[in-house]
């Protein structure tokens, strides 16, 4: 293809936007030919190029969607360290491989950080010049028009009684009343419109940046914990009071907004019948919180999607469950009352749970067993839970006696009894207020009732309002950068020596980005008309010219 | 609150009247593609409606140039043809009795194609009542409004452009979608849980639909404009081209490709929106509002595969095909998403009863 100087000329005039020159085949080979290695500088230039060009964030787009995909198809210990641990019993020898890969960890990963970094560097590389050049084009007269404006994509001439002169003043106003930016240069107008395209562009990747930034205020600032209360129990905002707590690395976990609540009760509802009986229909958390010791206490209801606000701090609701009621008497006569939590198992939230006593006397005592909110027998005449309202609770326990294992220094679950020391004494049924009498004199064990407990998770996230902020321009950004058109219009105005003196050849020629959106055929169309009101084509011989494909 | 049964059956009922009229749809395109000359059938309403709209324009070459390949706009004259162009030629050799009778089964096609879409709407607003909430909240239920999308987004092409070539192309995913629908996604109608209940979440879930919908149609125009790019390309070389037939039939590439680039661009910051409602949702349902859950990880996936494709179309050497593959990868993303990552990967989405 052999390219003149005028074609160079009307490809930078058709240029639209801001976008980096190496985004086309022009670019591209001066861009290549600016790789001298001899000095240090200009590698690093070189390198400064490559990565702020528009193909390396293609790239490295690609491979920030194919490092995610690892990260969904592997278990992840953030999300599900169980599935983890199961991973390893199944594929021994490729679950350390894996796992120094950081493949249970995608997200956290060197490689992952790595992608998104340069990702980031890139973005701030091609953004921030092109800003500026922006700016400057925004300020810029429009570009003088090519010299053949019928060669333009959007084109139309005719001759005219006018004179050049009146033609471009019309033209001018024209263009002025529709509000293009225009420029007059003798007989010729520059027209044009839509910088709000890349200014919207710009918007989009800018805020893009601003997100990643909010991301990383929260990653290090942030805290998350969860913590597991009983009805008519309370919560303070200290560390130790957390079940757990994952904190960012600049959190002061002694400082901790000093909010506090009891939970007076919870409520949750299911469904009564149909399809999805049993299905959860609500859950209410009833609390008393205060933000701080000496504000007044105020009432709110904590439910799935309605958190409480306090401080920063976020409260959820993220599960529930029962905590049976036990009133145990030892040999000595000592009495314990003991509200423990047992862990819902599934749908019908039949618990299982331990309680253990390791002051009674004169052996240690301790109860293992489920808690059924509806109980029912089988077939089989096993007791099981049918519902999870609790309709009408019960409890299958087995009691042991001897030593819990609790003095060895040995962390153990509190959900699960070491009976390995112990000896069975006796295993019931128990429906509320019914009681079980140990044999041999050893004591009692009354099933009271139940109370319910409510897992929290509390979170403090100090970037979500910058990111919320943050991608509310992208998406307006996006918009303006998708849907506005960017456009050129020329007009010359030329003295016609083939003609009666007086005519005048009008020319016209418009340019757009034809892929952004349709309409700028009939925008054109409704320019050119507009003018021909103006400065009407001369009706004698038909003097227009089409052009021929 | 209850579920109205008789209102669930009529939706039933009506889903299946909504395929069938799709399936004759369908047959109708096909027979429309097989016999007529598209390309006439594309190009002829536009250059009709400049002439009624503006006489005064005689003379006057509206002429759609065309920057998606190369830089700038080196020769209009070459790929850049409007249709307009090629149909005086063609038409009068494609009126034979076939191109008749294609006409009229196209234009049939399309009535039934809007019949169709009623009886859709009807099913999904039934839907909707018989459990007092939106009628996406589980996989049946998104499908038959994902699939009511796809026909709406086809449905308004149309109606501002010729566009009943993509008839076939979007008929097929359409019909396949539901049929799994029914025969395999189909749940009885029933309340929502709790974590289900939330504004945030039906705007979500919406704007998804929405924008999955139009992708839909966006990865048909894409479909075909890589067959009938194949085939321009082997047409200019003058080498023989497997299923010519089909090609044949195609409108322009570039045609194609820009209604898919339309599509494209008004899906994708729709989709953006979504992903965004998706993450407000999580701030107040969980308390993070991203934690990397497989379905929203894919979601993103998904958002950075198109964003690839929209640079794609910027970089030079990536116009044309290569910047159609990227789409068609944006599209498997989603399919992905909805079968695979809903069905086989387990994470915190719940979708109840799938
Ligand atoms: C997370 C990374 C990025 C995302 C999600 C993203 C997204 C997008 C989107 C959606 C568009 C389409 C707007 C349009 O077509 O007008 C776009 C355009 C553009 N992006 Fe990016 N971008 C990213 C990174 C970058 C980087 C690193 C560069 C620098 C090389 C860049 C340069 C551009 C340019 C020049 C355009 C305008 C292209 C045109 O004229 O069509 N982007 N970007």
């Amino acid at each position: 293809m052999s390219e003149t100087q005028a074609d160079v000329d009307d490809v930078m005039a058709a240029k639209l936007d801001t976008a980096p020159v190496e985004a086309d085949e022009l670019g591209t080979r001066q861009r290549a030919g600016r790789a001298p290695r001899s000095s240090l500088w200009a590698s690093v230039r070189w390198a400064w190029y490559v990565l702020t060009s528009m193909r390396t964030a293609l790239i490295l787009l690609f491979m920030l969607a194919l490092a995610a995909v690892p990260g969904t198809i592997l278990p992840q210990h953030a999300s599900s360290p169980l599935r983890v641990r199961q991973y390893y019993v199944h594929h021994p020898t490729l679950a350390p491989i894996i796992n120094r890969l950081g493949g249970f960890d995608v997200f956290g990963s060197w490689w992952f950080a790595g992608v998104y970094l340069l990702l980031f560097i890139s973005l701030a590389g091609c953004v921030i010049p092109r800003s500026r050049r922006h700016l400057r084009a925004m300020r810029a007269r429009p570009p003088a028009a090519p010299r053949n404006l019928g060669r333009l994509p959007h084109n139309a001439s005719w001759t005219t009684d006018a004179d050049a002169d009146a033609v471009a003043t019309s033209a001018y106003a024209l263009l002025r009343s529709k509000r293009f930016r225009v420029d007059r240069a003798g007989s010729s107008v520059a027209a044009e419109k839509g910088h709000l395209r890349e200014t919207g562009n710009l918007l989009f990747h800018l805020s893009l940046l601003v997100v990643l930034a909010g991301v990383a205020v929260s990653a290090a600032f942030g805290f998350t914990g969860t913590v597991l209360v009983k009805e008519h129990n309370g919560f303070s905002d200290t560390a130790i009071a957390y079940d757990s707590l994952k904190a960012g690395r600049l959190v002061d976990t002694t400082k901790l907004p000093p909010f506090s609540f009891t939970l007076n009760s919870f409520d949750a509802t299911y469904e009564r019948s149909g399809p999805t009986r049993g299905a959860a229909d609500s859950f209410n958390a009833r609390v008393t919180w205060q933000p701080n010791l000496s504000a007044k206490p105020r009432d709110y209801d904590i439910t799935v999607n309605h958190p409480l606000s306090s401080g920063g701090a976020n409260v959820y609701l993220v599960g529930h469950g029962y905590a049976p009621h036990f009133k145990v008497t030892d040999a000595t006569g000592q009495v314990f009352d003991e509200v423990t939590p047992f862990l819902p198992q599934g749908g019908t939230f039949e618990s299982q749970g331990v309680v253990k006593l390791p002051d009674a006397q004169p052996l240690q005592l301790g109860i293992t067993g489920f808690f059924l909110p509806t109980a029912i027998n089988d077939l089989n005449g096993r007791p099981i839970s049918t519902f999870p309202a609790p309709d009408n609770p019960a409890v299958v326990i087995g009691v042991f006696s001897g030593d819990l294992g609790l003095d060895d220094g040995v962390p153990r679950s509190v959900y699960t009894l070491d009976t390995s020391k112990m000896t069975l004494l006796d295993t019931a049924e128990l429906g509320s207020g019914q009681t079980l009498t140990l044999p041999g004199g050893q004591g009692s064990v009354t099933f009271v009732g139940f109370d319910q407990w409510a897992t929290f998770q509390i979170s403090r996230d100090p970037g979500k309002g910058v990111v919320l902020a943050a991608v509310v321009c992208m998406v307006l950004g996006l918009l303006l950068s998708l849907r506005v058109r960017r456009r050129r219009v020329w007009v010359r105005a030329v003295p016609d020596g083939s003609q009666p003196a007086g005519r005048t050849v009008v020319a016209v020629g418009g340019l757009t980005r034809t892929d952004a959106t349709s309409g700028f055929d009939d925008e054109f169309a409704g320019l050119v008309a507009a003018l021909q009101k103006v400065v009407p084509p001369v009706a004698d011989r038909s003097t227009e010219r089409v052009q021929e494909d | 609150m209850g579920v109205d049964v008789g209102l669930a059956r009529l939706s039933n009922d009506l889903i299946v009247g909504g395929i069938a009229a799709y399936s004759v749809a369908f047959l109708g395109y096909a027979i429309d593609a097989a016999f007529g000359n598209h390309v006439a059938a594309a190009a002829s309403q536009p250059a009709a409606a400049v002439d009624v709209r503006q006489p005064a324009l005689v003379g006057v070459t509206a002429h759609d140039g065309d920057q998606s390949r190369g830089a700038g706009w080196t020769s209009p004259a070459s790929d850049s043809r409007p249709p307009g162009v090629r149909l005086a030629r063609t038409n009068a050799a494609a009126r034979g009795v076939g191109g008749f009778l294609s006409a009229r089964t196209g234009r049939f096609a399309v009535a039934i194609t809007v019949v169709g879409w009623l009886l859709h709407l009807g099913a999904v607003v039934t839907r909707g009542l018989s459990v007092h909430r939106l009628p996406w909240g589980n996989m049946y239920e998104f499908t038959l409004a994902f699939t009511l999308t796809v026909v709406t987004a086809f449905l308004v092409i149309m109606m501002r452009q010729p566009a009943r070539y993509l008839g076939v192309f979007v008929m097929t995913p359409v019909v396949l979608a539901l049929g799994i629908a029914v025969l395999v996604l189909y749940v009885a109608p029933a309340p929502l849980v709790p974590a289900l209940h939330s504004f945030w979440l039906a705007i979500h879930v919406t704007a998804a639909i929405l924008a999955s919908g139009v992708f839909t149609v966006a990865t048909a125009a894409t479909v075909m404009f890589l067959i009938a790019d194949r085939y321009a390309v082997a047409m200019a070389s003058g080498k023989p081209v497997r299923f010519s037939a089909l090609a044949r039939i195609m409108p322009a590439p570039d045609v194609l490709d820009r209604t898919a680039y339309r599509a494209y661009a008004f899906a994708f910051p729709v989709w953006t929106f979504a992903v965004i409602a998706g993450a407000i949702w999580a701030e107040y349902a969980w308390g993070h509002y991203w934690q990397w859950d497989p379905k929203e990880t894919w979601a993103f996936i998904t958002w950075v595969i198109y964003a690839g494709y929209l640079h794609a179309r910027a970089t030079a050497g990536w116009r044309g095909r290569k910047a159609a593959y990227v789409a068609m990868l944006g599209f498997t993303s989603i399919v992905f998403n909805f079968f695979i990552v809903n069905i086989f990967i387990t994470g915190v989405h719940s979708y109840a009863g799938v």
